[in-house]
């Protein structure tokens, strides 16, 4: 503390700046048990049920370092542990920033605490393996089991990718939880329920899958940004339906919630 | 219950202990408790014969909510033996006693205050009986009409612009919990004879004010143990000895609860902790056969019928402060003993379990003493409780035991005490929001203009200046602690002499420690006006006398409740510097000053009666309850929230931190067995904080579409998707229907 100055000029690591949405803590929905989660801003995908349009631009967010969300997460590192939970990057889409989530992966799990990554795993290639490895569990949100629902879901993206990073995730041992949102009319269909099924039970990591679904709570937010919500007359999936997909999923043999 | 149990040693197989010389029930409990460490699966659910008692009462209910009160004795001033014995059913009863000759039917008190009385019949369409109006009037003095007599004109004027107020000078005070316990362990007879030596050894002590006080006040609780006597021989039991029985350790300790809400209409009429002590009786039983699982269950489930029609008469207006006809019963459950071993019982469980046999219910107020090292079974049924009544309460029993020692419970909401040890003036609260306005306006009411606290020059300039409004708000605050402290010593004072608790009393050691209990309201306000002025620049609107009367807000502000330390730092400054400018005051007998940040719900009331505050609240809307985030300001979670408010410093506000939590269960994981261990998760976390209160409400169904029905009745119930948060009641009907479906969607 004293106005000694350094020898010699120790070549600083480059300062990593992210776009950050938001953060927030929640409790048994972004992961196990109680979490500080960060929400990165931009998403390359346009899910018509989508409900945080506000996340979808890069622009959207603050400019934050990673030393700032790590020091943030510290706040919350003694209640996350002995309530037991952890830290979860999400979004937007988290690897549409990849050394920025690297990084902060990687600070968080040196502290020890428990990571998770939400995301759909289109841009799964662009995680590196040392961002994997700084990753405990993946929230994979596998959309469609179908290119052309992916497709019709998203509206501008492809299944593929996402399918070869859950693969990716098996064979390096990384655990994964399948999220898939039930939307009446969209992706309900018995035949793309079991081709997510199926996908999902030859994954040898996959603890769970959680069904998630359909409502309409961020219709607000598409009216404060000017645009239309696309399933503005959809209703949420009733529980027969619910119950039937989810059944699709245990069948196979998983862990469904 | 017959005469053959008097041949039985009450106290055979308990172990041996200083309890035995002199009266002391936490000794007891500390050597012959047996801590229970597993899960819930042993528990029993209702008998036949428990419903058909439960059920008689159940059908008179609807006809209670109706009308307000099921019925009155409006002719007959309670006492421990003014009615004759009451039954609900009985022949199936197997606790007896009620606090009139019958079920539902309320009592006057007049001692307390005979216009509260009056008022409360004519508002339920009784007239008032003359002959307790001539005799409350001309011979007989009321507590109501002796603290009007002694009040100072600061006071008044305080009371009548709600700066100060719920204050108890229109009826019983509370919050005073006797150890009913020892009128079981005892028996009548042991504890006069130690009353009796007690009063004896102040005879040779000179007859000043104190030692004249305390010798009449012991004459009252020896006359009182004695109508105690008189009353449980109506029902047909002599309790002059101890309880031989699990059944009569129960009815016992019933009786001395019950004489006490005879006695006394007091605001909290809480229990303590009893839990762990009936255990030790029925484990006795079970032990010698004379018991089994339902039958215990079954007198647990009898006893907490009783303690859930406890009835008293008050007015519309108080009811409108605390909604729902509260008489908080609390009993708390579990914790730690200062051995390091869990004072967990079966018969804990047990209580819990009447949530299931007999339905939730608000009452007793079944308070939970959390603590990480709680064995685990425990902790998971607790949560279990919580997902599927919302009924219990949690209190971190890491900050309680070390101050109060781990025999203590809790009075009320979040006032803990040494059972039988301490007791508590209790003493409302002073609206910390309502005085930041009077500080800006130079002592005047911002919303009458009248001269309120003394005249001083008031905050000038367009814009608010911080340190000139803290020099202000400091000024105020010791003007608000002097007035407020004056109050309650006048409260207390006739209170001990017009309407004195003898039973309750007559139930605590002596000398008792005493606490005068303040209290604090619109913190979350007050401390989200000071940010707003600190970091934005805050405007003032004036009317043509001067009169600050609005605030425009530019630029944002920190708020309280979101783990900023920025807003939290002038919570933590505001609650500390409030209760030491409280505790330079001097109070009644030397009771030591405590505060609570705590507002139950009156905090709807206490925000009708201020203006507009800096913060950008408009004048009428409610404040936040207790300690609690103003609504929807708590933008990061829960666990930030409840973070913020961990913050507050206990050792600045003993008397409790009050926090109220909502969350749905999909808030809380998919599955119940997930909700159950992250419910657990967080208690653990909160409370490894510092956290001191969590009122835990986890929303089912039928609540959500109340709030629908009646949204003003939920102003902060927020919705938690993934990430994701909204307020419920300012959602469109369309997305509240939305809500509901999904909410439920995913649970059981």
């Amino acid at each position: 503390m004293t106005g000694r100055p350094p020898v010699a000029p120790v070549a600083a690591p480059p300062v990593l700046h992210g776009a950050v949405h938001s953060w927030d803590t929640s409790v048994g929905v972004d992961g196990p048990g109680t979490r500080f989660v960060v929400f990165l801003a931009g998403c390359p995908l346009r899910c018509r049920y989508c409900h945080s349009p506000d996340t979808w631009y890069g622009r959207s967010g603050r400019r934050r370092t990673v030393d700032e969300m790590v020091t943030l997460a510290t706040r919350y590192r003694r209640f996350v542990e002995v309530a037991g939970g952890g830290v979860t990057v999400s979004g937007g889409e988290p690897l549409l920033q990849p050394a920025f989530t690297g990084e902060l992966l990687r600070r968080w799990h040196d502290l020890g605490l428990h990571t998770a990554l939400d995301t759909s795993g289109f841009l799964g290639d662009r995680a590196d393996e040392a961002l994997l490895d700084a990753t405990d569990l993946v929230l994979l949100d596998v959309k469609a089991g179908s290119p052309a629902t992916y497709r019709r879901v998203t509206g501008t993206g492809r299944l593929a990718p996402t399918l070869r990073f859950a693969r990716r995730l098996a064979d390096r041992g990384t655990p994964m939880w399948i999220r898939y949102v039930l939307v009446p009319g969209l992706t309900d269909a018995p035949d793309e329920v079991a081709r997510v099924a199926d996908v999902a039970a030859g994954l040898a990591t996959v603890e769970r899958v959680e069904v998630l679904p359909f409502h309409r709570l961020g219709a607000h937010k598409y009216a404060q940004l000017g645009l239309a919500f696309p399933l503005a007359d959809t209703a949420p999936p009733d529980p027969e339906l619910l119950a039937r997909v989810r059944g699709q999923f245990a069948e196979r043999g998983l862990t469904v919630t | 219950m017959s005469g053959n149990q008097r041949t039985v040693d009450p106290w055979r197989g308990f172990r041996d202990g200083p309890w035995r010389e002199t009266v002391d029930v936490a000794d007891f409990v500390r050597r012959n408790h047996e801590p229970y460490t597993g899960d819930a699966t042993f528990l029993t659910g209702p008998t036949a014969r428990t419903l058909a008692v439960w059920d008689r009462l159940r059908a008179m209910f609807p006809e209670e909510r109706r009308r307000g009160v099921y019925d009155v004795d409006a002719a007959t001033p309670s006492t421990i033996t003014s009615h004759a014995p009451g039954y609900v059913d009985r022949e199936r009863e197997l606790i007896v006693g009620l606090q009139t000759d019958a079920p539902l039917r309320r009592a006057i008190m007049p001692a307390g205050g005979l216009r509260m009385v009056e008022t409360a019949l004519r508002a339920y369409g009784r007239e008032p009986d003359p002959r307790v109006h001539e005799i409350f009037t001309r011979y007989r003095r009321t507590h109501n009409d002796a603290v009007f007599d002694a009040y100072p004109e600061s006071v008044l004027a305080a009371r009548r612009s709600h700066v100060i107020t719920g204050l108890p000078d229109a009826y019983g005070r509370g919050r005073i919990i006797g150890d009913y316990r020892r009128v079981a362990l005892y028996g009548v007879d042991r504890l006069v004879e130690e009353r009796r030596a007690l009063k004896a050894a102040l005879d040779d002590r000179r007859s000043t004010d104190d030692v004249i006080r305390d010798r009449e006040e012991l004459a009252e609780q020896i006359r009182a143990l004695g109508e105690l006597t008189e009353m449980a021989a109506s029902y047909g039991f002599d309790i002059s000895r101890p309880a031989a029985t699990g059944q009569q350790a129960i009815q016992w300790l019933y009786f001395a609860y019950l004489a006490a809400t005879k006695e006394q209409n007091g605001a909290a009429m809480s229990l303590g902790r009893t839990a762990g002590f009936v255990d030790v009786y029925l484990r006795r039983d079970i032990a010698e056969g004379r018991l089994d699982e339902t039958g215990a269950q079954e007198l647990v489930d009898d006893f907490v019928i009783k303690l859930r029609i406890i009835r008293f008469l008050r007015t519309p207006e108080y009811d409108q402060l605390f909604s729902g006809d509260p008489t908080w019963v609390t009993e708390s459950l579990g914790g730690m003993g200062a051995d390091g071993r869990p004072l967990v019982t079966r018969t804990t469980f047990r209580y819990l379990q009447t949530l299931y046999n007999l339905g939730p219910a608000p009452e007793p107020n079944l308070t939970v003493l959390w603590s990480p090292r709680l064995p685990d079974g425990f902790k998971r049924f607790c949560a279990q409780v919580s997902l599927d009544t919302s009924a219990i309460q949690y209190e971190n029993d890491e900050l309680i035991r070390p101050a109060y020692d781990d025999d203590a419970a809790i009075a009320c909401c979040v006032s803990a005490m040494r059972v039988g040890r301490d007791m508590q003036f209790f003493g409302a609260r002073a609206n910390l929001a309502k005085a930041l306005l009077y500080a800006v306006n130079g002592g005047r009411d911002e919303l009458t203009g009248a001269q309120v606290a003394p005249p001083t020059p008031p905050v000038g300039g367009e814009t608010l200046d911080y340190d000139e409004v803290l020099a202000a708000y400091d000024r105020t605050l010791d003007w608000l602690a002097q007035t407020y402290v004056d109050a309650l010593n006048v409260i207390h004072h006739q209170h001990d002499r017009y309407a004195y608790e003898r039973l309750e009393m007559a139930l605590h050691d002596h000398p008792v420690r005493r606490f005068m209990a303040t209290g604090v309201a619109g913190l979350s306000v007050a401390v989200d006006s000071l940010s707003a002025i600190r970091y934005g620049r805050v405007k003032v609107l004036r009317d043509d006398s001067g009169l600050a009367v609005d605030y425009a807000v530019e630029g944002e502000f920190p708020t309280y409740g979101n783990d900023d330390d920025r807003a939290d730092e002038i919570a933590v400054w505001l609650v500390e510097t409030f209760a030491a400018k409280l505790r330079r005051q001097r109070t009644y007998r030397d009771a030591e000053l405590t505060m609570s940040v705590l507002t139950i719900t009156s905090n709807v009331v206490y925000g009708t009666h201020t203006g507009n505050t800096p913060d950008g609240r408009r004048a009428g809307e409610p404040f936040a309850p207790g300690a609690n985030p103003m609504n929807g300001r708590d933008t990061h979670g829960l666990v930030a929230s409840a973070l913020s408010v961990a913050k507050l410093p206990y050792d600045a506000a003993r008397d409790g931190i009050s926090l109220t939590g909502t969350v749905t269960p999909d808030g809380l994981g998919h599955t119940r067995a997930e909700r159950i261990a992250n419910l657990a998760g967080v208690l653990d976390g909160y409370t490894d904080a510092g956290g001191f209160h969590l009122n835990v409400n986890v929303l089912d169904r039928a609540t959500l579409l109340d709030a629908m029905a009646h949204p003003e009745r939920y102003p902060q119930l927020t919705v938690r998707v993934s990430g994701y948060a909204v307020n419920f009641v300012r959602l469109t009907p369309e997305q509240q229907r939305d809500v509901v479906s999904r909410t439920f969607h995913g649970s059981l």
